[in-house]
């Protein structure tokens, strides 16, 4: 019983997420869009929380719902002119597009049914926080420097290109 | 339990729709969205993998990596789509080609 109404959940949740994704990539309002990719987000961390991964589904909220998500949307709003409030986005190549989304899906569906996955399920292996901080530690801790590496170029990177030009110099 | 197919297909799905939105959207924001949707689908995998493995942790690791690169990608990109508006006053990509012979 308990099982059924978890399935039913992630089923409903699994809908709210390709419909979303579905809205974010046809919807002709870049706002909706941006906050239809809020509920895509939210229903990828719940996917999380399925699998375990309890301390991914924190940062996905964290960094995609609280960081990502503003950037974007301040993207959409410094690169419209303040009076036009319909900020629409339009299509182009559409028949090509779907065609070549639909390829790719059905490849992948294809590999999926064609390979013996015999996966178990390896059951709930608790809280990970402690397990991801030591393997941070130890076995990733290059890709860990890597990243922050990445991250304060990519700051300096970001805050070079948006500076308006000819005030200091250059 | 859910079966591992079932993650599999639906981040399928997302990424099929992140296709879609990358080769049809005009507005380069939003084509920044379905790059998104598609950093999404592969993070779905890599959890569902590393949960149906057994003591295959690394998974969520490289997940928690690809998070961390999707920021540093949306804000620069961000940042280079501001400077296409300052010089374009719209974000149409299809109207930047500036470059072409």
């Amino acid at each position: 019983m308990e099982s059924m109404a978890s399935a039913a959940i992630f089923y409903g949740v699994a809908a709210l997420v390709l419909g979303s994704a579905l809205y974010v990539v046809v919807g002709k309002n870049l706002v909706h869009s941006a906050f239809a990719l809020v509920a895509a987000f939210f229903g990828v961390a719940v996917f999380y929380v399925y699998l375990g991964a309890d301390f991914l589904a924190g940062a996905q909220v964290l960094i995609y719902v609280g960081g990502i998500l503003t950037l974007l949307l301040f993207g959409v709003m410094l690169t419209n002119r303040i009076y036009n409030l319909n900020l629409r986005s339009g299509a182009i190549q559409v028949v090509p597009g779907a065609l070549s989304a639909g390829l790719v899906f059905a490849l992948l569906v294809w590999i999926i049914q064609s390979v013996e996955w015999g996966a178990m399920d390896s059951g709930d292996p608790g809280p990970t926080s402690e397990a991801i901080g030591r393997l941070l530690m130890g076995d990733y801790l290059l890709p860990f420097e890597i990243a922050s590496v990445l991250l304060l170029i990519a700051l300096m990177g970001a805050a070079m290109l948006v500076r308006r030009r000819g005030k200091s110099g250059s | 339990m859910i079966p591992l197919e079932h993650y599999l297909y639906i981040s399928a799905a997302l990424f099929s729709l992140g296709v879609f939105g990358v080769l049809t959207r005009r507005n380069a924001v939003n084509v920044l969205m379905s790059i998104e949707l598609i950093f999404n689908s592969a993070n779905i995998n890599l959890v569902a993998f590393s949960r149906f493995v057994e003591g295959a942790l690394g998974g969520q690791v490289f997940a928690l990596l690809v998070i961390v690169i999707a920021a540093c990608e949306a804000a620069v990109a961000l940042a280079i789509v501001m400077s296409l508006y300052r010089v374009m006053k719209n974000v149409n990509l299809d109207e930047a080609a500036e470059l072409k012979g």
